[in-house]
């Protein structure tokens, strides 16, 4: 009956002929809820307008990051304000730089150091923790117990003692974020990976001869991946936040370069002095990537792990 | 006069996808004293109808008409007015006992608070009020109990804390949600009579919400029938079992499978040598015990030491209650559990200790279907993917186009329409789903089939159509069938013989028809007495064997030898009981005679 | 129980022990050493030194006078930097600083926390939900060295009421915006954290029996709702409490309080791996104390857990 007899393949042009009706993929359903969240959806917005902001916003700069305005350096608390007439759109530093083309380099700066970082997180955490899991048994409490010890020793100790020691540097940074970060993701992927595991579908599989290694890319994986979105979201924020704390320390990305964590700490410094705007500025542009990223990653916990159903 | 009456009463939900309407306008009185029976399959709306009536439905759940009690209407009361009736004048007990007990507060605490709030009993008083209740329900050790967490009762235990919870303030009725349907046979039978002698010495009238015939049966004097959300008909118990009127209460009763069916599957006779053989399987667990400084680990026979055969064409029934190891059994069979001991032979050829590659080669002609429908496939994957799953493996030679065809013939022939080719398992209903898991097994023609609780989680209905399917696609492709199940009616409807396994062991292999009309095994025959038969004459004349005692710990060593106490007197704990053989092909497990067991 | 902690404690020393062999190791190869840097010293100077702080024994001989002299003696040797002080003298003068507004502000954090989250779940989907929502997710923006010149510029520059920093032997008004500073942004994940997790026990089987028993909504909450809500809470509060202590790095540089974490980033800057390695051990060794603890706080919560 399922041989290939000239019936069979008669059947078979037959059958293909239908019209099936598409389904809707988990990942449909999650983007629909994803969706008709309000706040969610306003955060998306806000956020891309300040990407759009990095991108475009040097187009219309009169100062370059760099350039020092000699007329103001002297004078920032009388003349450095923000103003249109002057060109300093967020107003000057303490050191005469244009506020409005270093905010753009920092916000840039802040949210790659985000993304980078998670995804660093997300790849390397992902990885061990589903091989951790999945293989189980002595490989995983070996692995596990590795995970422990370097849990153990407070992230910003370690990101503080690896920046001292191997130097600053764009790529120092990363590696010191990425080296915290991954340990939580790769415990919960282990956590989800353990649970998936044991699901009957997984059985299912291997009753039907699917190899090892193919239930783990063909299953395990895409049904991890929610949980593995949901959670690099979440950690985006947190990277910025840790970054800037490095930043404040004095730590982070060196000059001319800058982030927000920087520019904070430099504002703050000043604020005594009455301008206020070199605070303020990145503040607010801080404080609303922080928020907008909180609530894209609430939405996409709801949308994409909804329990209400 | 009546207790309780409904009148028009709609229960609604605001969803995101609109206002769903899940009872319609419906209206029915209970009496004092007496049971009635609102039965119903999933989403008929029978568990929210009381929810509603008792001020208890979800936040998006708005509820509309009249519910008097006494008299005085009780729909949409303030909380606290509520307060005054629930617990007090009306008790209500739930379906999962394990959930619905507060994990963290000790049974004593959570009867203790009822007395205090309703009737101001504190200490000793309410202590020795909640001893007595427990005393009647009939929990042993009552006094220990009290000071025990929910965890540390079995099912059936806290099934009856519950009941005596709900109790302690003698309520005029008692709303009972699906009591049984989480709990074992036996220990079904046991909470159900206790519910009826409650209902005889305390005159509290019941109202049972079940979707199980058979309860019904037992239990009820008056049914109401529901689907979708209104009644289609209602009467006496006799009067509907006997003459129902409506199509689908006719169906629902046909739909029940009977332990004493007459058209079920007969022996099965046969020259031909067995395909599958299973020899002396074990599977033991090491399990982790507190005590000492590092524990120990204490061996869970799941299996300890299982033998059968099973030929072509053939379906083999295994029962037994939740511990007894059919799952684990199914598993080792399978080798997706290495068995700890034993062997299994596939047309002569051993499978225990084979290379993944190897089995592999075997897995073909194997298959399972298992309990869940949704969790047994893959949420991501839309259903004909997991369909073409064991054709991809199997068959690589296969283009697209092929294995769409053969995916799309096999979809009919399990009944499933075409049009579903590209849905995802979150979009089917489960018994769609389910007809996808066979698909799946079906669909590399294998020669045997396990079905691990394959209708358990399913409506009746539906249950019914499953069974048919399997009957019917046994016959066409000649397969052999390992069918478990922990009820007996269901096994008996699809089985040639049946084994019925406790604790890991068989205790009684025959034909179906054997041992469901004479059983010799004491555990057997106490299975089979506990049975309900969806008929109320039947049900209420049989007698019960009820083996004493709660059903022991597999981890206990002496378990085992519960129906051979003769030997467990002499010490010989080790003792490993031989299954005999009375009759040609029936097989019996050696136990001490009936009466000493139930002397106990 | 006991055995369980004993248990967990055999499992813990060697975690720590792997943790000082790591962090030695690190340090030691990590470039530049305290004393390399500003000016060239003469060879013969350097040696001196070195021999001084066993620097020209073979590697394995300083790891085992290290390991030998923490576990023996409790010592974690002379500070590279200060001539006349050792590790032990700057951790036993910094870490009482540390830990008192660290724990003030882990206290600060739970109950605030705790108690906005629960009136939001009690109240859901009304103004104070709405609030409460609101105050959590601002609060979780602003960590420590942001709330830092807020409070600054509100409570020194603008309103004067607070003295700008310095600790003055733990004086109240010294101590509030430390504590202010570094409990916010926990406190905003408390709330947030305490809030789901009630709306999630409020709708489980268990409070349904509890209501359907008739109990009042204070005996709900209080007796049969709020232990389970606080579970995930509890796990959470373990990596907390590690966070406020370490928070101190920046409290002490911004308030000059004078903790442990002026130690530190200051050792780090000069290289004082002395005190580095010191401090991360400390470090260390705490939050394996209170993960164990956190775990069996669990136990206290949730009955069904033994050990």
């Amino acid at each position: 009956m399922f041989g290939k007899s000239p019936k069979a393949a008669q059947l078979a042009e037959d059958v293909t002929d239908f019209t099936a009706v598409q389904g809707r993929s988990l990942w449909q359903d999650a983007r629909t809820r994803f969706v008709q969240n309000r706040a969610a959806r306003a955060c998306v917005l806000v956020l891309a307008l300040i990407v759009a902001f990095t991108i475009f916003g040097p187009l219309f700069a009169q100062w370059n990051n760099e350039e020092i305005d000699w007329d103001i350096m002297g004078n920032v608390a009388a003349q450095g304000m923000p103003s249109l007439a002057t060109g300093h759109y967020f107003g000057v530093d303490d050191l005469g730089r244009d506020l409005y083309s270093r905010v753009i380099q920092a916000t840039s700066t802040s949210l790659l150091v985000g993304l980078i970082g998670a995804s660093m997180a997300l790849t390397v955490g992902t990885m061990y923790g589903i091989v951790s899991g999945f293989v189980g048994g002595r490989t995983d409490s070996i692995m596990m117990r590795i995970v422990d010890v370097l849990m153990a020793i407070p992230a910003t100790l370690v990101i503080i003692l690896l920046l001292v020691i191997a130097g600053r540097s764009f790529f120092m940074l990363f590696i010191a974020l990425g080296a915290v970060s991954w340990l939580s993701m790769s415990r919960i992927v282990r956590g989800q990976t353990l649970a998936l595991k044991h699901r009957e579908f997984i059985e299912a599989a291997r009753a039907a001869g699917v190899s090892e290694i193919t239930i783990m890319h063909r299953h395990i994986l895409p049904n991890l991946l929610g949980v593995v979105v949901v959670y690099a979201s979440l950690m985006v924020p947190e990277m910025i936040l840790a970054e800037s704390f490095i930043s404040f320390l004095g730590l982070g990305v060196s000059e001319p370069y800058t982030s927000l964590g920087s520019l904070i700490s430099e504002g703050a410094g000043t604020m005594a002095y009455g301008t206020l705007w070199q605070l303020a500025v990145p503040l607010f542009f801080y404080v609303t990537i922080i928020i907008t990223m909180f609530f894209i990653g609430d939405g996409l916990r709801d949308a994409l792990d909804p329990k209400d159903r | 006069m009546t207790l309780f009456s409904v009148e028009n009463l709609s229960v609604e939900f605001a969803t995101p996808d609109g206002t769903i309407k899940a009872v319609n306008s419906i209206s029915f009185d209970i009496h004092p004293g007496e049971c009635l029976g609102i039965v119903g399959e999933s989403g008929s709306g029978k568990s929210q109808t009381f929810m509603a009536a008792m001020g208890l439905l979800p936040p998006n759940g708005r509820a509309s008409g009249s519910v008097r009690l006494n008299g005085s209407e009780i729909l949409n009361l303030a909380i606290p007015d509520l307060n005054q009736i629930r617990g007090s004048d009306v008790g209500m007990i739930f379906q999962d006992p394990l959930t619905a007990l507060t994990p963290h507060l000790r049974v004593g605490e959570q009867m203790r608070e009822v007395l205090q709030v309703h009737e101001g009993i504190t200490g000793r008083a309410a202590r020795q009020r909640c001893l007595d209740w427990l005393d009647r329900v009939r929990i042993d050790e009552a006094e220990r109990r009290l000071d025990q967490f929910p965890h540390e009762l079995s099912g059936g235990m806290r099934q009856r804390v519950m009941i005596a919870m709900s109790m302690l303030c003698s309520p005029r009725l008692l709303i009972a949600d699906e009591p049984t349907t989480a709990l074992d046979v036996t220990v079904q039978a046991d909470i159900l009579d206790l519910m009826a002698g409650l209902q005889k010495e305390q005159g509290t009238a019941i109202a049972l919400i079940t979707h199980d015939m058979g309860v019904v049966a037992r239990m009820c004097d008056r049914i109401e029938v529901m689907r979708q959300g209104g009644f289609v008909e209602s009467g006496s118990a006799r009067g509907i079992f006997r003459t129902p009127k409506h199509a689908y209460t006719r169906s629902l009763l046909e739909a029940m499978p009977r332990i004493d069916a007459p058209d079920a599957p007969q022996v099965f006779e046969t020259l031909a040598q067995p395909i599958l053989r299973v020899d002396d399987v074990k599977v033991h667990f090491q399990m982790k015990i507190r005590g000492g400084l590092f524990g120990r680990k204490v061996p869970l026979k799941a299996v300890d030491g299982v033998s059968f055969d099973i030929r072509h064409g053939e379906t083999l029934g295994v029962v037994g209650e939740s511990g007894c190891g059919k799952s684990t059994l199914a598993r080792a069979v399978l080798q997706l559990i290495e068995p700890t001991g034993g062997g299994v032979s596939w047309l002569g050829q051993p499978l225990v200790g084979l290379k993944r590659a190897e089995l592999n080669k075997y897995r073909k002609n194997l298959q399972i279907v298992f309990q869940d429908p949704l969790a047994s496939l893959d949420p991501r994957m839309t259903i004909a993917a997991s369909m073409a799953e064991p054709l991809m493996t199997y068959r690589p030679d296969l283009t697209r186009r092929e294995r769409k065809g053969q995916v799309a013939e096999m979809m009919e022939r399990v009944g499933l329409e075409r049009q579903l080719f590209n849905r995802y398992p979150h979009e089917l209903s489960g018994g769609q789903n389910q007809r996808v898991g066979i698909a799946r097994a079906m669909i590399n023609k294998p020669k045997l089939i396990i079905c691990d609780e394959a209708v358990s989680a399913l409506d009746v209905s539906i249950q019914a159509q499953i069974i048919r399917l399997l009957r019917e696609l046994q016959a066409e492709f000649g397969l052999a069938m390992i069918f478990i199940s922990h009820d007996l009616s269901v096994v008996r409807a699809i089985s040639n013989r049946i084994m019925v396994l406790y604790l890991g062991r068989v205790v009684e292999l025959g034909d179906g028809e054997t041992i469901c009309s004479q059983p010799l095994h004491p555990y057997t025959q106490s299975l089979i007495s506990a049975v309900p038969i969806p008929d109320p004459d039947i049900e209420r004349s049989r007698g019960r064997i009820k083996l004493p005692g709660e059903l022991p710990s597999p981890l206990d060593p002496s378990a085992a030898l519960r129906f051979l106490p003769s030997r467990l007197a002499v010490g010989e704990v080790g003792y490993v009981p031989k299954l005999i053989e009375t009759k040609p092909n029936h097989y019996v497990a050696e136990h001490d005679s009936l009466e000493v067991i139930l002397a106990g | 129980m006991i055995a369980y902690i004993i248990r967990r404690l055999l499992i813990a020393i060697p975690t720590i022990l792997v943790l000082i062999v790591a962090s030695f190791f690190l340090m030691h190869f990590a470039p530049g050493g305290p004393f390399t840097s500003e000016r060239p010293l003469p060879p013969q100077v350097l040696a001196n030194i070195e021999a001084r702080y066993g620097l020209d024994q073979p590697l394995w001989k300083q790891l085992y006078d290290y390991l030998f002299n923490i576990i023996v003696h409790f010592d974690f040797g002379p500070s590279f930097k200060f001539k006349d002080r050792d590790v032990n003298d700057i951790i036993a003068q910094g870490f009482p600083i540390s830990f008192t507004y660290g724990s003030l502000s882990f206290l600060a954090a739970t109950s605030v926390g705790v108690s906005l989250g629960i009136a939001a779940a009690i109240r859901h989907n009304t103004w104070i939900d709405y609030f409460a929502v609101g105050l959590g997710i601002a609060a979780q923006a602003l960590p420590n060295f942001i709330m830092g010149p807020i409070l600054i510029l509100t409570f020194t520059l603008w309103l004067g009421l607070l003295p700008g920093g310095g600790w003055n032997g733990g004086q109240w008004q010294y101590l509030i915006m430390p504590v202010i500073a570094l409990s916010t942004s926990y406190m905003g994940s408390i709330a947030r954290i305490t809030r789901s997790s009630m709306l999630e026990v409020m709708s489980s089987n268990f409070i349904r029996t509890a209501r359907a028993k008739g109990l009042p909504t204070r005996i709900l909450i209080w007796r049969h709702a709020l232990k389970p809500t606080l579970l995930p809470v509890v796990s959470y509060l373990g990596p907390v409490f590690v966070y406020v202590l370490t928070g101190s790095v920046f409290v002490d540089m911004y308030f000059s309080t004078g903790g442990l974490g002026q130690a530190y980033v200051g050792s780090a800057l000069s290289r004082d791996y002395a005190v580095l390695l010191g401090v991360t051990i400390l470090y260390g060794t705490l939050t394996v104390v209170v993960n164990l603890l956190t775990d069996l706080a669990y136990a206290w919560f949730d009955p069904k857990i033994r050990y």
